[in-house]
């Protein structure tokens, strides 16, 4: 009974954050709702037994990209403007390609009959998680280290001044 | 879990929310906006990987996809807020319509 009325706020948090970033008329409204999105889908983390990537997900997500977010929205003009900030165009076709993807992955999901492991008893995943990533994971751990690289040095060279001789 | 909360529950909820964000993507016209958008998708599809890892008998796999998401996002949204600060300097303005050099 508690773990439903966990779930339930936490969805309601999440999807009415969510809803906000997809309707605000203002990219600032839509900026701050997405902490509430976020907030939300670390709470359902927790929920779901995955303390670490809960972690992870708050430092990355709100910690990171969320501000570097606020930045980029901050550093462009027009945001003032209601009108201007935040234009959507072709609600309705939107509407209808959205409501045919969700009806098919709902049909998808409600039909398929799940296999349901046992469940177990949450416990710590750090452990677990650095193990396997030093372990059986450890090449896909390097290769996610080059992409980091590469972004880094890729977002330097994109939004430097050139300076020319 | 207890409660009467099932795998069911995580992936109706998950659909919601890439609903939501690809009502996002495909509506505003602002680049910032849709970049916002696909980092709920992003969210969404996680919130699926760890619903089956916790339903699917407590195993890592999961949960290290996630990890692995959640460190693209991390790059996507890096490189993308790059290029719209690039394309701002350069149109003054981030609205996807107005920036249509390119198009013949």
């Amino acid at each position: 009974m508690l773990a439903q009325i966990i779930f339930y706020a936490l969805a309601a948090l999440t999807v009415g954050s969510s809803a906000l970033v997809a309707f605000s008329r203002n990219i600032v409204h839509s900026t701050f709702a997405l902490l509430g999105a976020f907030m939300g889908v670390v709470g359902i983390y927790i929920l779901l037994a995955a303390d670490f990537v809960a972690m992870v997900q708050l430092l990355v997500y709100v910690g990171g990209i969320l501000v570097l977010t606020l930045f980029a929205v901050m550093l462009t003009a027009g945001i003032a403007d209601v009108t201007v900030s935040n234009r959507a165009v072709g609600s309705g076709s939107a509407l209808v390609t959205v409501g045919v993807a969700i009806s098919v992955m709902l049909y998808a999901v409600v039909r398929t009959p799940w296999h349901q492991g046992t469940v177990v008893v949450p416990s710590q995943t750090t452990y677990g998680i650095g193990n396997a990533f030093l372990g059986e994971y450890v090449l896909p751990f390097e290769v996610a280290s080059l992409v980091l690289l590469a972004a880094l040095i890729g977002a330097i060279v994109i939004s430097r001044h050139e300076v020319r001789e | 879990m207890g409660g009467g909360i099932t795998l069911d529950h995580f992936l109706v909820l998950s659909l919601i929310i890439f609903g939501l964000g690809l009502f996002t993507v495909l509506t505003r016209r602002n680049a910032i906006g849709i970049l916002m958008g696909i980092e709920l998708i992003l969210n969404s599809a996680n919130i699926n990987y760890l619903a089956f890892a916790f339903y699917g008998g407590g195993k890592y796999d999961g949960q290290i996809f996630a990890i692995f998401v959640i460190m693209l996002a991390a790059a996507e949204a890096v490189i993308g807020l790059a290029v719209v600060l690039a394309i701002y300097q350069n149109f003054k303005t981030i609205d996807v319509d107005a920036t249509e050099t390119l198009s013949g």
